[in-house]
């Protein structure tokens, strides 16, 4: 088994997920037998061949450097629960696993 | 137990684009919360961000700036974390192939030079930004979610407190620089993390590090390595062993406080973004930025030396920022005397710069309007003490033409003796006694005619052709 249940509470948890205690061993059997079909490709012989990052082949799809006006504030705050003075008002939330950029 | 702190600093630098890093929207500070944003920031389904070219070669440049080799291939992978400030739920980033990598930079304490090695720059978006109510709640405004940056990342080459301030002021002039950012801290545009662990001297292997968050100015940096060295110094002397955490630096105490160990670090399950075709970064490209770069601080100082004959002093304070820099060789460009220049430069221009709060570009003062003034002085046109008023008139107002703005607030200065000569003549005659003294050998009494004769002028006569002529017309008497 590549998965056991502690692995998939832990994905769950960073999904922010809420998972039925029940419905955990389904989840456990389904998620290995996806992993164990993708490590099927681990029998292939990859000496030599180079690693692909991407599934296209394009490469240097970029734009010029030109702002465009922002989207209607009403329209995006459609999906916007609680706000305040043009802010976006959420729950308070102090540096548990915060902004990373 | 001997002690020496290991320091690494990661530091991130808004780059100064019209518009975000995937998304056409506006990268512009200061607008109302939340209107600078759409549906791409969002990450409403379906949109595809597509990269900024000026920002990769923003990126290029500030990268190249700290000496680093630029990847000719290069990817964008995704970051993923949930936090209000980042609706998309991920960050788009950098994680194994950073457009930059293998670079260094100089930096000087207490005289000496040392190098510290980059590990790598990489490209990235910006967060929103969070403001923590104190009634339960965070307000959101999106506005800067998205906006490019760069985050640059040393080694762990650093020993002291004093040589991680080094090595950001040198960061920051740099990539000022390249133009490519404000770099300011108290703005935003440059923000700084530092990675400290503590090792017995000799030792190779490294300590378990703290990462420090929130150092939001030079001198909070200082504190917060200050107050983590004393921290860890005295947990590991004690005989305790130390956890990996990341703390962050309080304003109110000085100090750092525990925000999560390492057992609850996230796992950020990077993976190649797949909305973003993979970037390949020609030699050419590469070169046309590099030739592009302007000329460095330590070239410049150089130069100044050699060409200018300026003090070393001088060169290295014009050169701390690339508007000064600039501004001193345009100067000298309109023909204006380097050492003046200088002098007015490191003098008057940042004495007003200083007590104003404002930077060369708010002002009126141009590098052609500085250099005529120097001029004027040069050649007796305005006295030096005058100057002073005329200067404050070009910083405050500006003028197109400095010899008419000084004629026309009856500023020349007064050197023609036909002109002066009655004036003297006056001023002899109604002070006889000075004469005497003058006569008597009181040198004083000379003093006191010129102040006469300044006065009577309104401090507009050339004092040293006060001086002559009133010599001369003693001693006739």
């Amino acid at each position: 088994m590549a998965i056991n249940e502690e692995t998939v509470k832990e994905v769950a948890k960073l999904a922010k997920l809420e998972i039925e205690e029940e419905d955990i061993h389904a989840f456990t059997k389904e998620m290995d037998s996806i992993i164990e079909m993708v490590e099927q490709l681990e029998g292939l012989d990859t000496e030599g061949v180079e690693g692909t990052y991407h599934g296209l082949s394009s490469h240097n799809v970029w734009r010029e450097d030109k702002a465009e006006k922002g989207t209607d504030k009403e329209l995006l705050f459609k999906n916007v629960k609680t706000r305040k003075n043009g802010f976006i008002e959420v729950p308070a939330m102090f540096d548990n696993g915060g902004s990373e950029a | 137990m001997n002690l020496e702190p290991v320091i690494g600093l990661e530091v991130h630098v808004e780059l100064k684009t019209d518009s975000k890093m995937f998304s056409p929207s506006p990268a512009h500070f200061g607008a109302e919360p939340n209107t600078n944003t759409n549906v791409i920031d969002w990450g409403h389904p379906g949109v595809l961000p597509v990269v900024n070219k000026t920002a990769i070669e923003y990126g290029m440049r500030a990268a190249l700036a700290l000496n680093c080799k630029i990847a000719n291939h290069t990817k964008f992978d995704r970051k993923n974390y949930f936090y209000p400030d980042n609706p998309k739920a991920y960050q788009i980033s950098q994680f194994d192939q950073p457009i930059g990598y293998d670079g260094w930079i100089e930096i000087e304490v207490n005289g000496e030079t040392k190098k510290i090695r980059i590990e790598r720059v990489h490209l990235e978006e910006d967060a929103g930004k969070n403001t923590h109510g104190e009634d339960g709640a965070s307000y959101v405004d999106l506005n800067r979610q998205g906006t490019p940056l760069i985050e640059i990342v040393s080694e762990a080459d650093m020993r002291s407190p004093e040589e991680a301030h080094a090595y950001l002021e040198t960061i920051k002039q740099l990539i000022q620089f390249t133009k490519v950012s404000d770099v300011k801290m108290q703005e935003g545009s440059m923000r700084c993390d530092a990675n400290i662990s503590l090792r017995p001297y000799g030792q190779e292997e490294f300590g378990t590090k703290a990462e420090i968050k929130n150092l939001n100015s030079f001198s909070y940096v200082k504190k917060g390595l200050e107050f983590e060295i004393n921290r860890q110094e005295k947990a590991l002397i004690a005989g305790g062993a130390l956890q990996q955490e990341t703390r962050r630096y309080d304003e109110a105490t000085g100090g750092t406080l525990l925000m999560r160990t390492k057992e609850g670090s996230s796992d950020y399950r990077y993976f190649p973004e797949p909305d973003i075709p993979n970037l390949i970064i020609s030699d050419e490209w590469i070169n046309d930025v590099r030739t592009s770069l302007p000329e460095m601080p330590k070239e410049r100082q150089e130069r100044y030396v050699k060409e200018y004959s300026l003090p070393e002093y001088d060169a290295v304070v014009l050169t701390a920022t690339v508007e000064m820099s600039d501004f001193f060789q345009e100067t000298v460009a309109h023909d204006a005397d380097p050492k003046q220049a200088s002098n007015w430069l490191m003098g008057e221009v940042s004495a007003y710069l200083n007590s104003e709060q404002v930077d060369l570009h708010d002002t009126n003062l141009t590098p052609k309007a500085l250099a005529d003034m120097i001029n004027l002085i040069a050649d007796g046109t305005i006295s030096s003490k005058i100057a002073k008023k005329v200067f404050r008139e070009l910083i405050t107002n500006g003028s197109d033409d400095v010899k008419a703005l000084v004629e026309e607030k009856g500023w020349v200065q007064l050197s023609d003796p036909s002109k002066l000569l009655p004036i003297i003549t006056e001023t002899l005659d109604k002070n006889e006694q000075s004469i005497e003294d003058y006569k008597n050998g009181k040198d004083r009494a000379m003093g006191f005619l010129v102040g006469q004769v300044m006065k009577q002028t309104r401090g507009q006569a050339n004092p040293g052709m006060v001086n002559k002529l009133l010599k001369e017309e003693l001693d006739k008497r």
